[in-house]
């Protein structure tokens, strides 16, 4: 990777990412359902095989919990390994493995075994995927202590969260929202910032924060261009870190407007939505104007590609909700 | 590809020693040296002593539960007796004797039942993984640290254990068939003990043998006597040999009983007759072999009294090293949940911390 700024896509970040890491470490191996030759049906692990050889970056054969279970043997015995779950609701017969040893190991053998190892899942919705292709599982992930869980919204982001992952001695679940693997930005390899635990501030803004991860990062940001064209400034923080979750930041950032609005894709009832809600209101109830505001999907299974856009949080729902805010008490 | 064939086990279980200590005529497999078997011997009895003291333990009330491996000890033996240095066990909950036979302070593989933490004793220092709870989920881990030992070009073999029960899990599949493609080297080892709490092995399997189900994934299955000492030795040595010349990984069954309850807290009246239970009493893994090893002048009565005063001496240090009180420290439960605590954690932990040192003060 060249160290000056290239303009690439998500996905490209995240084979650079790989390609970097097997470079640099070769206990770094990838493997899963047709991350192989053929490069994952993302691409996200193109070329791999080709320039590290089969053993580095290997088809297994179809079992989810399998190739998270073998992954756990591995990263007992000196790898790093980096699965891949080929979409997010086929991760889920990786689940007792992931809650049962990924996430307990090194607390139940008091530190001595420690699992770096990291589990790719697309996620979400946006591309129209048929029913199985766009859950927003996150939460189940979130919820089991032990894990670290990121998500990035830029091809920057998911380069710099995807290197730190794999450097990692804790197992982390890494969330790739699929609508943006194709959107391409500026990435710069040559400014790393550690960005695993840290929220970042996207757009600046005075009104009121928007609180978003992921796909939703997008829609927001377009939310908030909208509202700037009304003359409401929103400021909006990318929370991309969802354990270990950046209190600070985003504390900070609804302090500074005394507004908030959460904003995620995932169904809302028990949700990371639901949690960032609770825990602002708990540090920053005497900074609010107005109960903080969620914008999510509906406690529904995932819809069928012709209603999915009624699941999705559009911008119209983030500035009805915006509108919300008790501005009139102002 | 091999000759289907040859991936199916013997018609019977093999079988050295019958159930009269009598050695059998024209067995499959050689019979080990007397030395490795007296070692054996000593084994069996110290296992079996571990078992009895900690179901003691638990009528104590020192320990939460036990399940016991009385009556599996040769196949505990076996599985520990089997590994080179540099290999690996993945045991169960039901095996304690055999990572105690492996080298563990069986004070420290009791952590778990005492309640002090979940797993005592530290997986490298002797190359065995923390017994496993989640049926089968810990076959996949020893086929991931086969993988990687093989990648590195080094010649580790990892021993697997699981009971008949876990065979149904689908992790059990999933394990098989990646050790085959992968040619891992793994010995499987299942011990049918017929039971998995309640149920019978013919509610978990229609298959001739659980040995059986190797052939479905390109893998050599064996059966064996479970509570034949020197066969389970031949057969696990034989497997270990083939997984590590390569062959790929293999699956061995032995037919075994649980001679007492799941754990202590079962009640197996509920579901088995006494009249089941008794035959296998003649079949005890250590009394054959106690009967052969004396007809063979191997075993004298100073070498017993050596023995048994080897097991108490173990025994003796179970009682002592569990009726230590050891509190566990609360703050550690924050201390391992990741590499470096969360902001989060610290914050629960000094919350925890907190409320401990006023509880202090009233
Ligand atoms: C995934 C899972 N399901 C259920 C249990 C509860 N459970 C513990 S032991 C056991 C029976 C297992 O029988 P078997 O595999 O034959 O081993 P054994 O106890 O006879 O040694 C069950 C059902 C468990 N530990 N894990
Ligand atoms: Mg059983």
């Amino acid at each position: 990777m060249a160290t000056d700024s290239t303009k690439l896509s998500m996905a490209q970040a995240l084979n650079q990412a790989l390609r970097d890491a097997m470079t640099e470490d070769e206990t770094v191996y990838v493997f899963g359902e047709d991350v192989g030759p053929l490069g994952g049906v993302f691409r996200i692990t193109d070329g791999l095989t080709a320039e590290f050889g089969e053993d580095r970056c290997f088809d297994t054969p179809l079992a989810e919990s399998g190739i998270v279970g073998m992954a756990v043997g591995m990263a007992m015995n000196g790898m790093r390994p980096v699965v891949e779950m080929q979409f997010d609701a086929f991760a889920y017969p990786a689940f007792e493995q992931i809650a049962s040893h990924v996430a307990k190991t090194r607390n139940r053998t008091r530190g001595r075994v420690a699992l770096p190892m990291v589990i790719r899942v697309p996620y979400a919705g946006g591309i129209g995927g048929v029913e199985h292709h766009c859950d927003s599982s996150e939460a189940y992930y979130a919820h089991t202590p032990g894990l670290t869980v990121v998500t990035p919204s830029t091809p920057a982001d998911a380069y710099f969260l995807l290197r730190e992952a794999i450097r990692s001695d804790d197992p982390v679940v890494f969330m790739e929202p699929k609508k943006l693997y194709w959107g391409k930005d500026e990435v710069d390899t040559s400014a790393p910032e550690p960005p695993i635990g840290r929220a970042v501030v996207r757009r600046p803004g005075t009104d009121a924060t928007l609180i978003a991860y992921g796909p939703s990062v997008s829609t927001a940001l377009e939310a908030a261009e909208i509202a700037q064209q009304e003359g409401r400034s929103l400021q909006v923080v990318d929370v991309r870190s969802l354990v270990p979750f950046d209190d600070a930041t985003v504390c900070e950032a609804v302090r500074s407007t005394g507004r908030a609005v959460v904003v995620a894709e995932a169904s809302g009832y028990a949700s990371v939505a639901s949690e960032i809600v609770a825990r602002v209101t708990e540090r920053c109830f005497h900074s609010l104007a107005a109960p903080v505001r969620r914008v999510t999907g509906f406690d529904i299974p995932f819809p069928p590609p012709k209603l999915e856009r009624f699941q999705l949080p559009s911008v119209d729902r983030i500035l009805d909700a915006v509108d919300d805010l008790q501005w009139e008490d102002q | 590809m091999a000759d289907d064939r040859d991936l199916l086990p013997s018609e019977q279980p093999v079988q050295l020693l019958d159930e009269t200590g009598s050695p059998v005529a024209g067995a499959a497999l050689p019979f080990p040296d007397s030395e490795r078997l007296l070692a054996a011997y000593t084994s069996l009895v110290i296992g079996r002593r571990v078992n009895d003291q900690a179901s003691a333990l638990v009528r104590q009330g020192r320990l939460a539960v036990y399940p016991s491996s009385h009556g599996q000890e040769a196949c505990q033996t076996g599985a520990a007796m089997a590994l080179a240095e540099g290999d690996w066990l993945f045991p169960t909950y039901r095996d304690t004797a055999a990572v105690v036979a492996r080298g563990v302070d069986p004070v420290e593989v009791l952590t778990l039942l005492k309640g002090d933490w979940h797993a005592g004793y530290d997986p490298y220092a002797h190359r065995v993984a923390p017994q496993a709870t989640p049926l089968a989920t810990q076959l996949l881990h020893a086929v991931g640290v086969a993988h990687a030992a093989r990648l590195r070009g080094e010649d580790t073999v990892v021993m697997a254990l699981c009971g008949d029960g876990a065979t149904s899990e689908g992790d059990f599949h999933e394990a098989l068939n990646f050790a085959a493609v992968f040619k891992a080297p793994v010995v499987f080892f299942v011990q049918n003990n017929e039971y998995a709490i309640s149920v019978p092995l013919a509610r978990q399997t229609a298959a001739p043998s659980l040995a059986h189900k190797g052939v479905g994934y390109g893998m050599k299955g064996e059966r064996v006597d479970g509570n034949d000492t020197p066969a389970v030795l031949a057969v696990l040595d034989r497997a270990m040999a083939a997984a590590r010349a390569g062959e790929g990984p293999q699956l061995v069954e032995a037919h075994t009983y649980r001679m007492q309850p799941h754990t202590n807290a079962d009640d197996a009246s509920r579901y088995r007759s006494q009249e089941e239970v008794d035959p296998w009493e003649a079949r005890d893994p250590l009394l054959r072999m106690e009967t052969y090893l004396k007809r063979k002048r191997v075993l004298t009565k100073a070498r017993i009294a050596q023995i048994t005063e080897k097991a108490e001496a173990v025994a003796a240090a179970m009682r002592e090293g569990i009726a230590k009180d050891t509190d566990p420290e609360p703050a550690e439960l924050f201390a391992h949940v990741y590499s470096t605590p969360t902001p989060q954690l610290d914050e629960q932990a000094a919350f925890l911390a907190d409320e401990l040192s006023r509880e202090g003060t009233n």
